[in-house]
């Protein structure tokens, strides 16, 4: 095993250690997950090769490899935490892809350490990016030439930078800000409370981020990005291909196209702006509970998929759209009320929305 | 093959600029969407018999008509 694998292995495993000393009862939990998720993954290529193509098989893995995440997120409310560990969220989603990727026959081995090292690689186990195996399995086999590993190294210490100031200077200054303007609800409060809290969010996720991709490059590892100057979007279709990238692209690939080709195959609606509109409230909503079952995270992800839903049936059929979209002015008149929604979107995601209307419906239904 | 998968294409993205120019970017233009790939990949599996999964190709792969028709044609030989 060369060199970069064998410290990519060693960092990960120090970095397991290092999280849970002392946290006895998530180590626990952490081993059963990884056990299940390992099984489940070499279970199922093995059956894959015996039986072929079988359905039953495939959704048995993939219900064993989401069992353990569904658990934690909804024995939550319930004070109990099943599989309660930092990351389960973001491992589950690369353990799932290679279950789907064995039944699709795109996956036809797997090597266990490079399964481990991927599943666990310790910059993006807590909060991603969400990485895909055969593109990590290429950085994990590549020989690098001392000038491109030297390249590697200087982009990683770039991005390493660069979040450190989005996250520790500029998401640091915002967040005084908004615990001031939580306490005002009027209504100028609450846009800025938006404004601000969606901005922080940016710096904040964008330069941890940047910092976990930053150490994958010094790895060798190219971890995909996650942010792609999102507030410059120009409608709704457009901010999902600029925000939080890694998840939208997996839920695309993994979650939207099959649900649409399993629509068109079986026929279950008349038309395709049908089709397009109940496919991306199904993959928001679920994109939003995925976050946790909370109203709040729940809201979030129907309100995108509506807005999705929304910006489809109005580009197919809206003759304004059509005569218009490639003008400038309509450009930034998208622009602005994409942001306005975008903002509107991150002030559901804070919880200060529901905070904020609570007490009227609270008094119309007697909550 | 050739002529079956810009049929294909040409009835997916409603535009015969595909005919025109096959090394037009599909994505990037606003021609293709995701809605429109998985409509794509449906009916290369039913009238081509030929299966591509929708996390097998990047849409770098697929960006323009002549890419795909090159990606479907490699997998026909396979």
């Amino acid at each position: 095993m060369g060199v970069r694998k064998l410290l990519i292995f060693l960092s990960t495993v120090v970095y397991l250690f290092w999280i849970f000393w002392g946290n006895w009862t998530g180590a626990v939990w952490f081993i059963a997950f990884c056990i299940i998720e390992f099984f489940a993954a070499f279970g199922y290529l093995y059956l894959r090769k015996k039986y072929g193509h079988k359905v039953s098989w495939y959704r048995a893995a993939l219900v064993l490899t989401i069992l353990p995440l569904v658990l934690c997120k909804f024995s939550g409310p319930f004070s109990v935490s099943l599989f309660g560990f930092l990351g389960i969220s973001y491992i589950t989603f690369r353990a799932a892809q290679i279950i789907i990727e064995i039944y699709d026959g795109v996956i036809k081995e797997l090597k266990p350490v490079e399964l481990f090292a991927f599943l666990l690689f310790f910059p993006t186990f807590e909060s991603g990016p969400i990485d895909r195996s055969r593109r990590f399995s290429e950085d994990w086999n590549k020989r690098y030439t001392k000038k491109e590993y030297l390249d590697s190294v200087g982009t990683g210490i770039e991005k390493i930078l660069l979040g450190l100031v989005y996250k520790f200077v500029l998401a640091a200054l915002l967040y005084p800000a908004l615990g001031a303007l939580e306490k005002e609800y009027g209504l100028l409060y609450l846009v800025l409370y938006a404004y601000c809290y969606g901005i922080y969010l940016f710096f904040d996720f964008a330069g941890f981020s940047s910092i976990a991709i930053g150490i994958g490059y010094l790895l060798g590892i190219r971890v995909p990005e996650n942010f792609n100057k999102p507030f410059i979007s120009i409608d709704m279709k457009d901010f999902w291909n600029r925000w939080h990238m890694s998840l939208s692209y997996w839920f695309r690939d993994f979650l939207f196209s099959r649900f649409v080709m399993t629509c068109i195959k079986k026929k279950w609606f008349s038309s395709r702006i049908t089709v397009a509109a109940t496919a991306y409230l199904v993959n928001m909503s679920i994109m939003g509970i995925w976050h946790g079952v909370k109203a709040d995270y729940i809201l979030y992800g129907v309100y995108h998929g509506l807005l999705l839903a929304g910006t489809e049936i109005f580009q197919k059929k809206s003759k304004l759209y059509k005569k218009y979209h490639k003008k400038r002015g309509y450009k930034i008149c998208s622009w602005f009320i994409t942001m306005n929604l975008v903002m509107f979107g991150f002030l559901i995601f804070s919880g200060h929305f529901l905070e904020v209307i609570e007490p009227y419906y609270a008094k119309n239904w007697r909550i | 093959m050739k002529e079956k998968i810009l049929e294909i294409l040409e009835k997916i993205c409603e535009d015969d600029i595909i005919y025109s120019d096959p090394d037009i970017e599909l994505f990037e233009n606003g021609i293709m969407d995701s809605l429109n790939f998985a409509e794509l990949l449906v009916e290369i599996e039913e009238n081509l018999g030929i299966f591509i999964a929708p996390s097998e190709v990047t849409r770098e792969d697929l960006a323009t008509p002549n890419k795909i028709i090159d990606i479907v044609q490699s997998r026909a030989e396979q």
